[in-house]
Order: structure tokens, then sequence, then C-alpha cells
């Protein structure tokens, strides 16, 4: 039975079954779209919080790193209260929506690039403080100069969130229903067809899903093997 | 030829020319948490060339040198540097660290990073020649050997056309060679009218180099002389240690 589902399985996945490039497609379009907006709100973040001293300071940064690990389901479940009709956002009407699945991947990725980010800027501060300040590097100089440099590292961050937005279940599933044709993704619509004993369909997007896996990580270690190499890491 | 600082009670060179007292430092105190790292250091210097910071580690040279160079604020006391109130003469600073600090960029791209608006990439390219790193424009900066990045480190705060150089043991654990290169930029740079201020353990570097002498033990200032006199006579019990290669804590 399992040989059959995994032959079957691969069938799909060559002839390119309509509906899973669908699932494919949306998982990819809503993960891009969370990782967007989450690289918009979690580099300035990460940036200003390790080059800008402040009080409580320490504190924003444990917060930041305990934020990396939000349960996903208590995220699915606050965007669900957050955007259910009765909830303060219900009137937009974007429950089980693929908007309600990006604002559950932002919430739960943004923290992840942003304490990335901040590690690696918060190091390259450290390097780079003195002799900004002995240049007079003024500030609009100065950050653009972190980003640039730090590159490499933020890339494999970046990276890194994709790879949390687009294998993430928990919160996509509350917020977005797992409606066929609209909310379904591949974490979901594995989780469904294998409930319902459907193998060949759930391994397909298994495989699929282990494949986007394997090439964000071959991505990463591609991209630090080259800043590596120049030490630009 | 020589004046006597009634602050700190040392003879410092002073020129006829130009009797400005480039170094003014008054009863500079430095604090960090309970840690008191500096005590009371006064000291005048009229000498042009360079001024060799020198004293066993742990003394507050570098110290001394963050607080002149404005990225370490002293808790009290007063700096002046070239006759002037020490914010005015920020502009005109550079400073070259012990450990080289380099972009992750390319040799180009770090002079260019440094260059002020209006260099030339003749200009750059000469700097090159002079440190001898023409044809590594295109190299990773930090792939560079030590001596390498040092000098392009120097390269770049030359660069920048300071009339103050801070220089915190550049040349510390380079070959001779990267060392000769680093000493003649510097003595090239002091005939242009460039005051520079280096710290060294090295006695026979800052025999070549030094004008005057100021040597520190235990963050307190132990003795500020013409160089001359500090290797001929020195009139503190911790230079003569120093000088006499004895173990100074």
């Amino acid at each position: 039975m399992l040989d059959n589902a995994f032959v079957e399985a691969f069938n799909l996945i060559v002839s390119g079954s309509p509906e899973l490039t669908e699932i494919l497609w949306l998982s990819v379009q809503v993960s891009l779209t969370a990782l967007f907006f989450s690289i918009t709100l979690g580099l300035p973040i990460g940036t200003s919080l390790a080059i800008t001293e402040f009080p409580g300071k320490r504190a924003c940064v444990t917060i930041l790193n305990s934020l990396m690990g939000l349960p996903p389901v208590v995220v699915g479940l606050l965007v669900y209260l957050l955007l259910s009709r009765s909830g303060p956002l219900g009137v937009l009407g974007l429950l089980y929506t693929p908007t309600a699945m990006v604002i559950a991947q932002v919430v739960l990725i943004t923290p992840i690039i942003a304490a990335l980010a901040y590690q690696v800027m918060d190091d390259l501060h450290r390097e780079y403080r003195d002799l900004f300040q002995s240049l007079r590097i003024p500030l609009s100089k100065a950050v653009p100069t972190y980003l640039w440099d730090a590159r490499y590292s933020l890339v494999t961050s970046i990276l890194a969130g994709f790879g949390r937005a687009i294998s993430e279940v928990g919160a996509v599933i509350i917020v977005g229903g797992n409606i066929d044709h609209l909310t379904r993704v591949m974490t979901t619509a594995i989780a469904l067809e294998t409930s319902k004993g459907e193998l060949a369909i759930a391994l397909a997007l298994g495989i699929i899903l282990l494949t986007l896996a394997l090439i964000v990580n071959a991505a990463v270690t591609t991209v630090r093997t080259l800043g590596l190499r120049n030490a630009y890491v | 030829m020589f004046k006597s600082d009634p602050m700190s009670n040392i003879s410092v060179q002073q020129s006829t020319a130009a009797p400005v007292p480039l170094i003014e430092v008054d009863k500079l105190n430095l604090k960090i948490g309970d840690s008191h790292l500096l005590h009371d250091i006064s000291v005048t210097s009229y000498a042009p060339g360079v001024t060799m910071v020198m004293g066993p580690n742990g003394a507050g040279k570098s110290l001394l040198l963050r607080c002149l160079h404005g990225l370490l604020s002293p808790t009290s006391g007063s700096i002046r540097l070239l006759n002037k109130a020490h914010q005015s003469t920020i502009a005109d600073q550079s400073m070259v660290f012990q450990k080289p600090v380099l972009l992750r960029r390319n040799v180009m791209n770090n002079l260019e990073f440094a260059a002020p608006s209006g260099t030339s990439t003749t200009e750059i390219a000469e700097l090159l020649e002079k440190v001898h790193l023409s044809g590594k424009q295109m190299q990773p900066a930090r792939l560079l050997s030590g001596g390498e990045q040092q000098r392009l480190a120097l390269a770049r705060a030359l660069l920048t056309k300071p009339r103050i150089l801070f220089l915190d043991e550049p040349t510390a654990s380079l070959d001779p060679a990267s060392v000769l290169i680093i000493e003649r930029l510097i003595s090239e740079a002091t005939t242009q009218g460039v005051k520079c201020i280096f710290i060294s353990h090295d006695l026979g570097q800052a025999k070549r180099l030094g004008a005057d002498i100021i040597f520190l033990h235990q963050g307190r200032l132990a003795e500020h002389t013409d160089a001359q006199t500090f290797f001929t006579s020195p009139q503190s019990r911790e230079a003569k240690a120093y000088l006499n290669g004895e173990i100074v804590l």
C-alpha cells in the first residue's frame, strides 16, 4: 500500500497535477508575501535595536528573542480573535482568506528575522563602532554600510524565515480554514489528506515541501560559503 | 628650546617659530563604573612630530588615546589639541587601531568609504602605491596579511587628511618590512605637519620616531619629557625600570 502511494505520489508530481500546482503556488505566494512584509519590518527593528542605545534595550532584546519561539497555534488563535467577526478587525472580513494567512505568518516570522538581524548587526556594530566614530560617519551612511556588509548573514536569516513560513501549519489552518481552492496550502493539505487516508497526495506534497526545504538550505550554504570565501561574513 | 611645564613639572620641547602647545591635557580623569582608570593626567606638549605614549600593559595608554580622539569622554579634566578646543579638532583627527578594522569589502572600497568628497582616484592610487598595495585594489580587504591590513588602515586614515593622527600600536606583531613602510609613512606625514600620537612598546621605534615621550604607569603620568632625555636619563623609577627591561607591574 505504501509502495503504491509513493509511486502515485511521484506520478502526481511528474504529471504536474493541477491540484498540486494550485496548492504549491498558493503556498509560495502566501509565504513570499509574508516574507516581504517581515523583511520590511524585521530588518529595521533588528538594525535599530543593534545600533542605538536606550533604556530598556536589554529587555527589548529578551522579548524579541522570546518571540522567536512563539507557538504557531497561539499566533493563529490571536490572529483569529483579531480578525473574527466580533474582533477589532472583523469588519475587514479577512478571516479564512490568504491575507489572514499572510498576517499570521508575518506575526510568526518577523521576530525570527528581527532577532537574527539584531544578532548580526550587533556583532558588526561592535566591530565598526569605533571606526565609524573615528571617521565621523553619519547614521545615514552607517546604516546602509551595516546592511551591505552584513548582506550574506542577513540573507541567511531571511531564508530561515522563509523556511519557517513555508513549513508552518498550526497558525494558517486556524486563520485560513484549509478551504479548497482558496486557502489550502501544502502543510494544511498534507494534514487533511493524511487524515482522509489519501496518502498519495499527502506524500506528493510532502516530497515537494522537503525539496523546497532542501533548496532553501542549499541556498543558505551557498550564500554562506560565498561570503566566507571572500571573508565577507 | 625646552620649557618647564608648571602643571606636570616636566620639560618639553618648544618650537621658537610656533610656540603653540599641540597637546594640552589638564587633570584628566577617567572612571568607568567603580574603576578609576586615569588619574589626574596633565600633559603639555609643544613638540611637533611624533609624541610616543609608552608604559606597561594596563597603564592606560589606549584609554588616554581614546579620550584624546573623543572615543571616550573623560570623567573630568580638559583637553585642547592644536591650541583649539577639543571638539573643534575632531574633524582634523584620524586614528589607526591596534587591530585594523576593515569593512567587508575590497581594498579600493575600503579607501573610497573613508575618502572625503572630491578625492580623486589618482590620489587613492598614489596612496596605495605608498603602502605597497598597488595591484591589490580588488582583493577582499580582510584576506590581506596582517601587515597589509594595517598598511591599508593607515592609508585610509591618511586619506582623510588629518592634522592629528592617533596610532594605537599599529606595528605590533608586524614583520619588519611592514614596520618600515608604516614608519616611513608616519615620518612623511609629520614632515607635512601632521601631529602623531603613537602608542608603542618598541623602544627602538620610540627612539627612531619619538620627539617626546609620555610614560604612563597604573593610569598615572609617570614622566613626560623629550625623547633624548627619556632614553638617556629617565626621571621616574618606573621609566628607568622599563628601559632596563625589568618587569614593571
